[in-house]
């Protein structure tokens, strides 16, 4: 390595730095002076950016923002106008979404795709969250890409429920019912629920008490019925899940169905009138009617 | 080598320290004569020539398509090269090309090394392009010398600022043909002028005007010694067989002033007259041997040539040759030139795969091209009466002029049935048409449903596409999923 005298390279006559790798030797050659400009160019260009453009934050003054420059840059300002430019290049489409009945946009390929890529977007980013993505649902979160529909399944019926919410009581037109919370509010007793739960299992065969069943058939007809009809297929009308298929929203096994039937479950969905625009909501029903077929 | 180190004196002494930086020292290129002049010449107007004429060649594809040979077609999102067309999702083409251009690079350098760099390299041709302009204003090596020196006087004015406008405005006319790739030349060539093109056209023009401007006028040889990072790259390429321009040091030492009356007895050819030095646009000395600076524009050769024949001397003092068959020659053995090797083998082998596999691609390139991608949430839908449903996303390009209707069918999963989103069930499952807009992507939703059985968790399911007029028929098989045991 290094010594105080210098070397010279006998090869190019320069001085060398003294370093050496594998017997190469580095040569003490001047920079190009270039370079030096190129350097002093890139630090005067930052002085002049830090005026044009947002560049210091935090400073006293400022009220927490950043120096505006004196461009008047801002990307916020430009995401705005992206997107109004966007929406007006979607308006036609839009309107179109607008006049045309769910079933004619669904006849038409072009109007249908505008539709559904709209509609996705708009679920991932507002229905997602509960409904997951693609619409496989949850506990408690229906499963849209199924064929079992509580309130209605068709295009018309999904739309009225993004539109208005379920249990969403600020809106008039919200789907609404109520099952009374049986337990809780000591309408039928701790034994007589479990005769009930004995029975809802029937209908799927995994009751394990045939008399408890039996006698949970006898409350089911009084109590459940009304709603959930007598063949226990459920209703539409009041959006009474069937109890009869494979489908659980809550979960199906004992436990399960008996915790439903003591505190009832009443879920909630808010209504996306007023929160998204008509056009949006057309097209989240055409993308969620798609996700399983609809009806 | 006593050769070099005769040149070997300190440049600066213990007493100043070196300087940290160094201004450029101009050089002063003088013309050359001779066969690879002509061949640069011929290389100049043929690139040149290409980069100019070829946006404003029309090639006619059909309604509604640009009519441009060679297009980048970035609001389309087309690539054109004559009858060649590359959608986004083909873009592995240009990474074949990509590929096969660096492979290229890789076996020219190790058969005649840099003559990327020598000949046909922009950086090469455009600064060629202005040493001529300037020789034109300036006069040749020594003119522009004199020039130079001499003070300030409207002679001298008046060639510099001819010199300058012309180079703005061959680096205008350079930026300005480039966005002519990716707009409609004729187009652009009018909205241009009349401020009617789009920003980022007169953005791109403006850079590329300014360093045509900049790195032909002023920067030259300093881009390949400092910025350029191919010399760099080139050492790991090369090998001793690889030919290279080489100053013939076993003919040419020791050499000397050539007197008059003296012959050529107990010396070497080199009769020092430095042409190859004034020449050479890197201004370096060849007879130093192999160096970085050295693009191998083989113009020293020219000038040497020229000179031997004057001293009625062989010519080839400076040729393509290899180091190592130089060595042999000097120590009295034949020299052995391999222009076969394992790696000059291997790149043709490798750039012949891949255009045969590029050229197959391209014959047999579809008009219309099928993806299936299954739903990965949810992977499966168990349905009310224990069906088992699969969602898939099919993706049909149609690259043909006209709209076409094609029909689609499944096989593979016992029982299956299936449907298109927003299409009517025919009575006939086996065949939905699919409707296809011409020269576009179309999007369908397949909803798969097989009905309760024992199934395994995963079954291959083939979905077929077929056009019933051309009888092309695409089959992609995608995964069926259920809830049974993997």
């Amino acid at each position: 390595m290094s010594d105080d005298k210098t070397e010279i390279d006998p090869h190019s006559g320069v001085e060398t730095t003294g370093h050496s790798w594998d017997g190469i030797k580095e040569l003490n050659n001047p920079l190009p002076r270039w370079w030096l400009i190129v350097w002093y160019a890139t630090i005067f260009w930052a002085v002049v950016y830090m005026i044009l453009m947002p560049a210091w934050p935090a400073l006293p003054g400022l009220g927490g923002t950043n120096t505006p420059g004196i461009l008047g840059k801002s990307d916020r300002a430009e995401v705005a106008a992206k997107v109004s430019t966007m929406r007006a290049e979607r308006s036609v489409a839009s309107q179109q979404l607008m006049s045309s009945s769910l079933v004619e946009i669904q006849d038409d390929l072009n109007l249908q795709q505008f539709a559904m890529a709209m509609g996705e977007s708009a679920f991932g980013d507002n229905c997602a969250t509960c409904h997951g993505s693609g619409g496989r649902g949850a506990k408690g979160y229906p499963m849209l890409a199924d064929d079992v529909w509580l309130w209605d399944g068709s295009l018309d019926g999904i739309e009225q429920t993004v539109r208005h919410g379920i249990r969403h009581t600020s809106d008039e037109l919200t789907r609404l019912s109520a099952m009374p919370a049986f337990g809780r509010d000591n309408l039928l007793t701790s034994a007589e629920i479990d005769d009930l739960v004995q029975h809802v299992l029937s209908y799927s065969d995994r009751q394990t008490n045939p008399e408890s069943a039996s006698k949970g058939s006898v409350l089911f007809a009084a109590q459940c019925a009304s709603c959930h009809g007598v063949d226990a297929k459920g209703s539409r009308l009041v959006g009474a899940p069937n109890l009869t298929d494979a489908e659980w929203l809550f979960g199906g096994e004992p436990a399960d169905i008996r915790a439903t039937i003591t505190n009832a479950r009443n879920a909630h969905m808010p209504a996306w009138q007023g929160r998204l625009d008509d056009p949006t909501i057309k097209a989240l029903a055409v993308y969620v009617h798609s996700l399983g077929g609809g009806e | 080598m006593n050769l070099i180190s005769s040149t070997a004196t300190p440049k600066n002494n213990a007493q100043k320290p070196p300087s940290l930086y160094e201004g450029r020292k101009q050089i002063y290129p003088k013309l050359a004569h001779g066969k690879f002049r002509m061949v640069k010449w011929i290389v100049m107007a043929c690139t040149l020539g290409i980069y100019y004429a070829l946006p404003w060649i029309r090639w006619e594809r059909g309604e509604g398509i640009p009519d441009q040979a060679v297009l980048a077609d970035f609001a389309g999102e087309k690539f054109y090269f004559f009858f060649i067309e590359i959608w986004p999702q083909e873009i592995y083409y240009l990474a074949g090309l990509l590929i096969l251009a660096a492979l290229g690079l890789f076996l020219v350098t190790s058969l005649i090394g840099r003559a990327w760099c020598g000949y046909t390299c922009p950086q090469t041709v455009w600064t060629d392009l202005y040493i001529w302009v300037e020789r034109a204003f300036e006069g040749d090596r020594a003119a522009r010398m004199r020039l130079d020196k001499a003070p300030w006087s409207v002679n001298k004015a008046a060639r510099k600022i001819g010199k300058h406008i012309v180079w703005i405005v061959i680096a205008f006319l350079t930026g300005g043909a480039l966005i002519l790739y990716w707009h409609d030349a004729p187009t652009i060539g009018r909205t241009f002028f009349v401020g009617e093109a789009p920003l980022t056209a007169y953005f791109f023009a403006g850079i590329l005007t300014f360093t045509t401007y900049f790195l032909a006028g002023w920067m030259r040889e300093q881009v390949c010694t400092y910025m350029c990072p191919w010399p760099r790259i080139q050492g790991a390429l090369t090998d001793d067989y690889a030919l290279n321009v080489t100053y013939r040091y076993d003919r040419g030492e020791p050499r000397g002033a050539l007197h008059k009356d003296q012959g050529f007895e107990g010396r070497g050819d080199c009769i020092d007259c430095k042409q190859c030095v004034q020449v050479c646009p890197m201004g370096i000395d060849i007879r130093d041997g192999a160096q970085l600076e050295c693009i191998h524009c083989a113009l020293c050769i020219d000038a040497c040539d020229d000179i031997m024949k004057r001293v009625d001397r062989p010519t080839g003092l400076i040729a393509y040759d290899t180091d190592l068959a130089v060595a042999t020659r000097a120590a009295g053995g034949k020299p052995v030139y391999k222009l076969l090797r394992a790696r000059t083998i291997l790149y043709a082998v490798l750039m012949i795969a891949i255009s045969a596999l590029i050229l197959v691609g391209l014959a047999e390139k579809p008009t219309f091209q099928v993806s299936v991608l299954k739903d990965r949430s949810p992977p499966f839908v168990q349905l009310a009466d224990g069906s088992v449903r699969n969602g898939y996303t099919l993706k049909l390009v149609n690259k043909a002029t006209t709209a076409r209707n094609t029909v689609i069918s499944i096989s593979g999963v016992d029982g299956a049935q299936f449907q298109i989103i927003g299409l009517a069930k025919p009575d006939d499952l086996a065949q939905i048409q699919l409707p296809l807009e011409q020269y576009g992507v179309d999007r369908f939703r397949l909803l798969v449903t097989a009905p309760p059985a024992d199934r395994p968790h995963r079954t291959s399911l083939d979905i077929s596409i077929r056009d019933p007029e051309t009888g092309e028929t695409h089959t992609s098989t995608a995964a069926f999923v259920t809830a049974g045991a993997k």
